[in-house]
């Protein structure tokens, strides 16, 4: 029996506000243990939470980026369980009247776009972090992170596969990036995220028991987790076993996921309304003030490259799905070279030589422009792309313009007749053999001819004009 | 020496700005008077006469020098301040509490720290971890609570005048039993920052003085909105020593039947009902209201005090701050040190807020609680549409025994049968002494007005104060 995977994703975004989501600590990462700290994000006694309204700014941006409904009221509440890492015994979330629902997000899938539906996004405050590493006696708490304003965004279980989860990740973090909300920097716990996961033979409507594996924090441990409990859930009900419905933890070394509590061993959060933060109305001006000023998201805007540019959907989807990556390219198709033939350079050769010297985009010293400038000279013949795939890795070295290396070292494309009419007559006579052959009809000889001619002219010979003349000398 | 510690707020103040007095006479009188008696009363859990010497005399500020005593609830800058708690023990709050913060700006000298039952658990004052306060009047009697300490410092002139909060008749309760002023403000007009929560919702400070208008002074100080406070009222504060200039003529004030019930003691009753016939006599209409939903406000209040008391009491778990009980696990280290360092009021409590909160339990007991909150708001809305104030016992009785009711937490849940559905409701409401007992024991009058009504209450009961001589009388300790 064929069985598919039923999957559900709970994403934690950290919003990039400057202070916390309840009061006005910053949230600079990296500072020293308990330094972003006051009397309100210890959850001293005593203390009252005071919304940070631009924390509700950037969540109301996702909503609408999401194509969310956004909630008339806005209210509270409290999830109550004991940890070390929260220091007030509860989290300020929101349960039943979450800021926003009721949205969609479109994901790039093999088979074309695929809509997953958004069940819910609501603002909920960050924890602590416990300290165990060479602490002999028990733990240490840091509580900088605790009150940094998060969005939960809670998925439809539409996605069937770990590549779909993947993509919505993707694209996720491509919209966040787009909005300007949040750094979504991986390692620093900016985008944390749990699944829910369950499989049913294929056909079948009713949905199986699902597992939750908690707190991911990798696209690529997300896909493995998936791969993995996929294959886990699908032995069990091969073998005529029952999932049990459990929270499971996904051990990245050993490549597995674990049981960490069942069911019945579930908390019982005893949320309420959180009765420090008066509900208040969500002003609709407001809301459709900001829907007016939403950036140009990913989507419309690969729509765009695919439509203006002439981009195949998958080169439009890749170029977008990196905000910075988008830019460039459009700044560098600004400077009026081939659109196609920019995006071409971007994906292969730049995409390549930055891989190979472990660069980012942000810091190399290849602009746009200067991109543009050798896209030019291969689009108006004055050097072949042989000749530019070794010019470029010298431009991201020594931050010169293709012109002045081309000039430098004398590389201009030689479009010469006369000259190439020399070295093609040398060629011819110095390869009899390869001249036979592709008078008996073996075409593909023309190409070695073509060969010893660029190495003649040191690889700047016009390789479409030593075709041609070779075509023509060989009858 | 002039018996400095008997004087109202106002007399101090003005004593004061005058140079009749010095802050240090005025301290050293109140500390000398302190010595004497706070051991048969123990009102203080904290006492610093050395305050005085540190502050700043101003005179140019409306209370500079004036000693004010505070609840052990409400956060002192560097001064330990446990709600006379185990659990919080030794902890020392970096912060000042916004009323603290106001007083100080205003002259204040900060001098003590009053007892209270734990967390504000409490009736009587007994459930303290520093053991029970005693009634000035009696001390065999409590002096109610759960602001007892503060009730009992103005009554026995330990303190010109000091803040206690009120979730549920926690002011009003002991100002009638001990024969002061005590006033519970409006939901939203005295900031709660700094003060540790108990039922957050339901939560006000408010003051106790000796005088109606010694209330209005302090409250003008303290009350006002504050930007660390999301549920403090954005309202102007007017100056309320002015409403206390007006009389009570065509003022319509009406006695609710179901305050007047079977079960409260006649003494009460008949001070009372004689409290509603001197304001008539005073000029103010006197006719009968209903407030339907009473009956339920006990009921509801063990609810939603509860359940939010359950959720702010859970942090304090032995990880930051106060009592730790070491273990070898962190679930262990958590039982232990709640076990040992909770009483058993806030045990019970938490235990019945747990409950009330919990799955498949929610809809029938907090999510009730809520609806029938909002039909006694509504009761009171309805009647103050044609009343400008309700008149009303504070407690069915008169102080009762130390230990009497500890063990019979529903007779003890009881004393607050009429203090309560002002919380639940939010709206501002006044005790102040309108008569004693055979047995010598301070009756109180309570007087209630529609959210943000302050001036009207000020208005009347100074009016009452002014024709009656019952804050006059002092006990004699």
């Amino acid at each position: 029996m064929k069985y598919e995977a039923v999957i559900g994703l709970e994403v934690h975004v950290q919003l990039n506000t400057r202070s916390k989501a309840f009061c006005s600590c910053p949230t600079e990462f990296g500072a020293e243990p308990n330094l972003n700290t006051c009397p309100v994000c210890l959850g001293l006694p005593g203390s009252l939470p005071v919304l940070n309204e631009r924390a509700l700014d950037c969540a109301i941006k996702v909503a609408l980026a999401l194509d969310c409904k956004v909630a008339e009221r806005l209210k509270f509440d409290r999830k109550n369980y004991f940890y070390p890492d929260l220091p007030k015994a509860y989290q300020i979330s929101q349960y039943d009247m979450p800021l926003s629902y009721k949205g969609y997000l479109v994901i790039e899938t093999k088979e074309g776009e695929k809509t997953i539906g958004i069940t819910r996004a609501h603002l909920e405050e960050d924890a602590g972090k416990l300290l165990h590493e060479g602490i002999k006696d028990g733990s240490w708490v840091d509580y900088n992170r605790a009150g940094v304003p998060l969005l939960e965004i809670v998925s439809e279980p539409d996605l069937r596969t770990p590549e779909e989860a993947y993509a919505y990740l993707v694209s996720l973090k491509a919209i966040l990036q787009y909005l300007e909300v949040s750094d979504c920097d991986m390692e620093k716990g900016h985008l944390r995220c749990d699944v829910n996961i369950s499989v049913r033979p294929e056909g079948e409507k009713k949905l199986g028991t699902k597992a939750e594996i908690k707190n991911l924090n990798s696209f690529n441990h997300v896909r493995r987790a998936l791969e993995h409990e996929i294959k886990r859930q699908i032995e069990v009900v091969a073998s005529g076993g029952k999932v049990i419905q459990e929270t499971r933890l996904w051990n990245p070394k050993e490549e597995i996921t674990v049981s960490m509590r069942r069911k019945e061993e579930a908390h019982d959060y005893r949320y309420f309304p959180e009765p420090d933060l008066v509900p208040f109305t969500v002003s609709r001006e407001k809301v459709e003030d900001m829907r007016k000023t939403l950036p140009e998201l990913p989507v419309e805007r690969s729509r765009r490259f695919m439509k203006d540019y002439g981009l195949s959907r998958y080169d439009a989807y890749v170029l977008v799905t990196e905000k910075g990556l988008a830019d460039y390219y459009e700044s560098c198709v600004k400077e009026g070279v081939s659109p196609k033939l920019a995006s071409n350079w971007i994906q292969s050769e730049l995409f390549g030589f930055m891989k190979a010297r472990g660069l980012a985009l942000e810091n190399i010293k290849v602009k746009p422009r200067d991109l543009a400038g050798l896209v030019r000279l291969i689009e108006g013949g004055t050097i072949s792309g042989k000749i530019a795939k070794d010019v470029l890795p010298e431009m991201l070295d020594t931050g010169k313009s293709a012109d002045e290396i081309v000039k430098e070292k004398g590389l201009v494309q030689v479009s010469d007749t006369g000259l190439l009419e020399r070295a093609a007559d040398e060629a011819v006579s110095e390869n009899p053999k390869s001249v036979a052959d592709y008078k008996a009809g073996k075409k593909q000889a023309l190409g070695f001819l073509v060969g010893q001619v660029m190495q003649k002219t040191k690889g700047k010979a016009n390789p479409a004009l030593v075709n041609e003349i070779l075509r023509k000398k060989l009858g | 020496m002039d018996e400095f510690y008997t004087w109202t707020i106002k007399e101090t103040a003005e004593a004061l700005r005058s140079g009749k007095a010095t802050p240090s006479d005025i301290l050293e009188s109140l500390c000398g008077r302190v010595r004497a008696v706070d051991s048969k009363l123990k009102a203080y859990v904290n006492f610093d006469e050395s305050r005085s010497k540190k502050a700043d005399f101003i005179k140019a500020k409306p209370l500079s020098g004036v000693p004010i005593a505070i609840k052990d609830n409400i956060s002192t800058r560097g001064w330990e301040t446990t709600c006379a708690s185990k659990i919080l023990k030794g902890y020392i709050p970096p912060y000042d509490a916004t009323v603290v913060r106001k007083l100080k700006e205003a002259g204040a000298i900060i001098f003590a720290k009053c007892n209270m039952d734990e967390f504000a658990f409490g009736s009587s004052c007994e459930t303290s971890c520093y053991g029970p306060t005693f009634n000035p009047w009696n001390t065999q009697c409590v002096p109610g609570g759960s602001s007892g300490g503060s009730a009992a410092s103005v009554a026995a002139d330990l303190a010109v005048g000091s803040l206690g909060s009120d979730t549920g008749g926690s002011i009003r309760q002991p100002a009638a039993l001990c024969g002061v002023v005590g006033l519970k403000p409006t939901y939203g007009r005295v900031s709660r920052y700094g003060l540790i929560a108990f039922g957050s919702s339901l939560d006000q400070i408010g003051p106790f003085t000796k005088t109606v208008e010694d209330a209005a002074i302090l409250l003008g100080v303290i009350a006002g909105h504050d930007p660390l406070d999301s549920t403090s009222a954005p309202a102007d504060v007017p100056d309320y020593t002015q409403a206390v200039k007006k009389d009570v003529k065509g003022l319509r004030i009406g006695l609710p039947k179901e305050y007047f019930i079977k079960g409260i003691d006649p003494e009460v009753e008949s001070a009372v009902r004689g409290a509603a016939k001197k304001l008539e006599s005073l000029g103010a209409k006197i006719e009968e209201v209903s407030l339907p939903h009473t009956q339920y406000a006990v009921a509801t209040y063990y609810i939603v005090a509860t359940a939010e008391a359950s959720s702010n009491l859970g942090r304090y778990d032995g990880v930051q701050y106060g009592l730790r009980v070491p273990s070898s696990d962190l679930v262990e280290m958590y039982m232990k040190t709640r076990c040992e360092g909770f009483g058993r009021e806030a045990k019970r409590r938490v235990l019945l807020g747990t409950f009330v909160l919990s799955a498949g339990y929610y809809e029938a007991y907090y999510l009730k609680g809520l609806k029938v909150r909002t039909l006694i708001k509504q009761d009171f809305d309805k009647a103050f549409e044609r009343l400008d104030v309700i008149l009303a016992p504070t407690s069915p009785t008169p102080a009762f025994k130390v230990g009497e009711r500890l063990d019979d937490p529903l007779a003890m849940y009881l004393s607050d049968i009429f203090t309560i559905p002002q919380n639940l409701a939010g709206i501002p409401a006044i005790s102040i002494p309108c008569g004693f007992t055979k047995g010598g024991l301070p009756i109180g009058l309570q007087l209630m007005a529609k959210p943000f009504g302050e001036e009207t209450l000020f208005r009347v009961a100074h009016a009452f104060e002014r024709a009656t001589d019952f804050h006059k009388k002092r006990p004699a300790i």
